[in-house]
């Protein structure tokens, strides 16, 4: 895509036009997954006869809601050079808080803001270990933790799941509107537009972008790098209440063992999607297509009664190609070959 | 010399990427044991030349001949093994590990004969007399991180030696050296000639290639414009062919009218300068000069709140300012050209738009923190095309650029944040002739536009030709002060500078 550019800048340097078959290409690069979805359902849908339902397409969404969500904080975390190890247990742990609001009887709408301010803030409290305490790389810290955060949900719970979740919270995770699309779905599709639109045209979103590309150049343009960092983190936590409140409204019930390898999946949409894992690099159009893809192959897997093991298995695989290609596109095989 | 076959010989050697002829059927002959001088402006296609010979890169067309051979297409490590070597820019190190493991990474010595295995004290041993011969004492033993940029090259000097190597290119090797430094090398390069050993010098000090070169090859726009007897070389002539017009005045003249005191720093005190002051005007450029590790850049950095001061004051407009982060002088109108552009002026993956209005992002915004994209770009746009920023393509990423631009990338960011106070860290390092004359312009317009501008430079000429006045660092503490008038001499400023008699 640069490339093509470059050869229009230099023959025509003061516009810059891109042609229609260009500003698909860019297209693709972006969102590449899509074409394999596209096959993948084309296949799926010769093989077995339950895949083009609107039932089946309302369990995908609904499942990929959660992991969704909290591919959104993943994606923000890589894209400043980082990761966030945490998000499941984040995830469990404001959900079990919500549910403790509940018991204790806490009206309307209360427990669902415990839920998303206490993701928040346990978000916040990961940015400021590696802000503040200086850890060497936010794996370290968020691997800690989830340690904390998980053990800290046993304790709270004994072990035991909390039913029974108030009106407002069952309405997010699973009833529909205008009679076929799922609350959660619709959750999902609005938060991507307003991350989409933060990203690309924000103060804070650019901000992002240049602290994963070079944090020093970034400090020394005068922008408040720990600031940035540690919204990163808190906005993580804050998708992880998120897609708590809406896993606990499907199950009608929060448990402490939620979310667990949760966050191997939403890396792996992520990094599927074309984020850079240095950072600096990536897009929401991408780590979308890349949850719908993972989601498609999950449910199709389903479908053709692949047992679990396998499809653990073929998911790896999945993630190895998805980088590989994406290694291949940027030229960088051929560079590492001749190297 | 003269009869004797070239070493390596190219002919009619292309270089296309998409939309760029980067080399364009270029002929070069380096003889065995010549000191050989690549000039050429950024851009005109050095580096690829040198990918090329190092078989990083795979020409179009053309052909390359190694000692007579014409070679296939081969890579890297095949050129090492024919006893080619490349001291680059940025050197390549591992920082942490010894300056023995460094030097043979790769080509380890085993123990006894077995294969796979290495002998941390032979090389130790083997280390000491590899690095005897390049005048490097150092201990072998030491990690690599704690030499400086002189040792650390001529670390990879030894290595090449260590390889018998026939050929060594270096890129730029003096841009980051100080005086002492330079002097030791280009001894060094003559030892190695004296020996029988090429060197491909790139450079872009005129007076280096004539101190040491035997002949000198021109690049222009990726064509070889011609290969001269370092006898015929003079600086005019070269500047001619390597920018293709004639450079009426290398500094050019302006005329701001100095104004009043824009900034002042008062005993300012951090961890490698003492007790410092100063203090520019505005339509002002004040020349900051010392010898690498003077205390400079560090002076700059505290000014501008990037590293904490311990003491001082700093006046803005007579006003006292607390500065105590990057943002806080940016707010105030202080800029900063830092002197490693890739490291800490650019973010490279990113467009020129996306680095150009880093910080000055918040103005345009339209609502609060929401980023106008429109305006910004055209923004972008304008002040690339009054910087004559090539090529203007402001979604090109800022590693498709050549140095200069890439210089003028980090320009165009600051004077987008309407700053009143630039300081400049050497802004012509690594940067050619034309270009260096662009930048020089661009500090004038700012001068006439009321800014003032601090310069740190180590090229000394640089500084007698566009300082008002001088201030010199030795040690971290100013060693003096004087304008820059018929008693600013070269000698007198050198004196200055390594702490000599004030009078």
């Amino acid at each position: 895509m640069t490339q093509l550019g470059g050869a229009a800048g230099i023959a025509a340097p003061e516009a810059e036009r891109r042609s229609a078959l260009e500003y698909l290409k860019g297209l693709l690069d972006k969102a590449g997954p899509i074409v394999a979805i596209l096959i993948l359902g084309i296949f799926l849908s010769i093989r077995t006869d339950r895949f083009l339902t609107a039932q089946n397409f309302t369990n995908i969404v609904r499942q990929a809601a959660s992991i969704g969500l909290i591919a959104i904080g993943m994606m923000l975390a890589i894209l400043t050079g980082g990761i966030d190890l945490s998000v499941g247990a984040l995830m469990a742990l404001s959900t079990i808080l919500m549910g403790k609001a509940v018991q204790a009887g806490w009206p309307g709408l209360w427990p669902v803001l415990v839920c998303l301010a206490s993701g928040f803030l346990l978000g916040a409290f990961n940015g400021l270990l590696l802000t503040k305490l200086k850890l060497p790389h936010p794996f370290i810290s968020t691997m800690g933790t989830q340690n904390i955060f998980r053990g800290a949900c046993l304790l709270l719970t004994a072990g035991t799941p909390i039913s029974g979740m108030p009106p407002a919270v069952k309405w997010a995770g699973s009833s529909f509107v205008a009679g076929a699309l799922p609350v959660s779905a619709l959750i999902l599709i609005l938060v991507y537009l307003v991350f989409g639109f933060f990203l690309r045209n924000t103060t804070l979103g650019r901000h992002i972008y240049v602290v994963g590309g070079n944090t020093t150049t970034a400090r020394l343009s005068g922008v408040n790098v720990d600031f940035t960092l540690v919204m990163v983190y808190a906005l993580s936590g804050l998708m992880c209440g998120l897609a708590g409140l809406v896993l606990a409204g499907r199950v009608d019930a929060v448990y402490p063992m939620a979310g667990i390898g949760w966050e191997t999946d939403a890396i792996a949409a992520v990094i599927i999607g074309g984020s850079s894992f240095f950072g600096g690099r990536g897009n929401i159009l991408g780590t979308f297509s890349g949850l719908i893809l993972i989601s498609v192959l999950r449910n199709g897997l389903n479908l053709m009664n692949i047992t679990p093991d396998m499809q653990t298995v073929i998911l790896g695989t999945v993630i190895i190609l998805a980088v590989f290609i994406d290694v291949v596109r940027n030229g960088g095989f051929a560079k590492v070959k001749k190297l | 010399m003269d009869g004797s076959p070239p070493l390596l010989s190219l002919r009619g050697i292309s270089k296309l990427y998409p939309g760029v002829r980067a080399l364009d059927s270029v002929d070069l002959d380096i003889l065995p044991g010549e000191i050989h001088v690549l000039l050429g402006e950024n851009g005109a296609g050095k580096s690829t030349l040198i990918k090329t010979i190092l078989g990083i890169e795979a020409p179009n067309g053309g052909e390359i001949r190694w000692k007579g051979r014409r070679l296939g297409a081969y890579g890297i490590r095949e050129a090492y093994a024919m006893g080619i070597a490349a001291i680059y820019q940025e050197l390549n190190n591992v920082g942490c590990l010894s300056v023995a493991e460094n030097l043979y990474l790769g080509n380890e010595i085993p123990l006894g004969r077995l294969r796979g295995t290495v002998s941390p004290s032979r090389q130790r041993a083997a280390a000491r007399a590899a690095l005897a011969r390049v005048g490097l004492a150092v201990d072998p033993a030491i990690a690599v991180e704690r030499l400086g940029v002189g040792q650390k090259q001529l670390l990879e000097i030894a290595r090449a030696l260590d390889r018998k190597a026939e050929l060594v290119i270096m890129d730029e090797p003096t841009s980051s050296l100080s005086r002492s430094e330079i002097d030791q090398l280009l001894g060094l390069m003559a030892a190695m000639k004296a020996q029988g050993i090429a060197i491909l010098f790139i450079t872009h000090k005129l007076d280096e290639a004539k101190k040491i070169g035997d002949r000198v090859t021109v690049l222009k726009d990726g064509k070889k414009v011609g290969t001269l007897g370092i006898a015929e070389a003079d600086e005019e002539l070269i500047i001619k062919m390597m920018v293709g017009r004639k450079l009426e005045e290398k500094y050019p003249r302006r005329s701001a009218r100095i104004g009043a005191e824009a900034l002042r720093v008062e005993g300012l005190t951090g961890a490698r300068f003492r007790d410092v002051s100063f203090s520019v005007r505005s339509g002002e450029l004040l020349g900051l000069f010392g010898l690498v590790g003077a205390g400079r850049t560090e002076t700059l950095r505290g000014i501008f709140g990037a590293d904490r001061v311990a003491g001082g004051a700093i006046y803005l407009e007579g006003e006292l300012a607390r500065i105590e982060r990057p943002a806080d002088a940016i707010r105030r109108g202080v800029s900063f050209v830092t002197e490693n552009r890739k490291e800490e002026g650019l973010t490279l993956i990113h467009d020129v738009v996306e680095n150009a209005t880093l910080p000055s992002l918040g103005s345009f915004c339209s609502l609060p923190a929401v980023v106008d994209q429109g305006r910004r770009y055209a923004a972008t746009m304008d002040y690339g095309r009054r910087l004559n920023l090539r090529p203007l393509h402001v979604r090109k990423r800022a590693m498709d650029f050549s140095g200069g631009n890439q210089q003028k990338i980090v320009v165009e960011k600051w004077l987008m944040t309407g700053g009143k106070v630039f300081l400049f860290d050497e802004p012509t390092k690594g940067v050619d002739v034309g270009a260096k004359t662009e930048i020089y312009g661009i500090m004038n317009r700012l001068l006439e536009g009321g800014a003032a501008v601090i310069m740190v430079s180590s090229e000394m000429q640089e500084i007698l030709g566009m300082s008002d006045r001088i201030v010199t660092m030795y040690e971290g503490r100013v060693t003096g002060e004087i304008a820059n008038g018929p008693e600013a001499t070269q000698e007198r400023l050198l004196i200055m500078a390594t702490g000599g008699g004030l009078e």
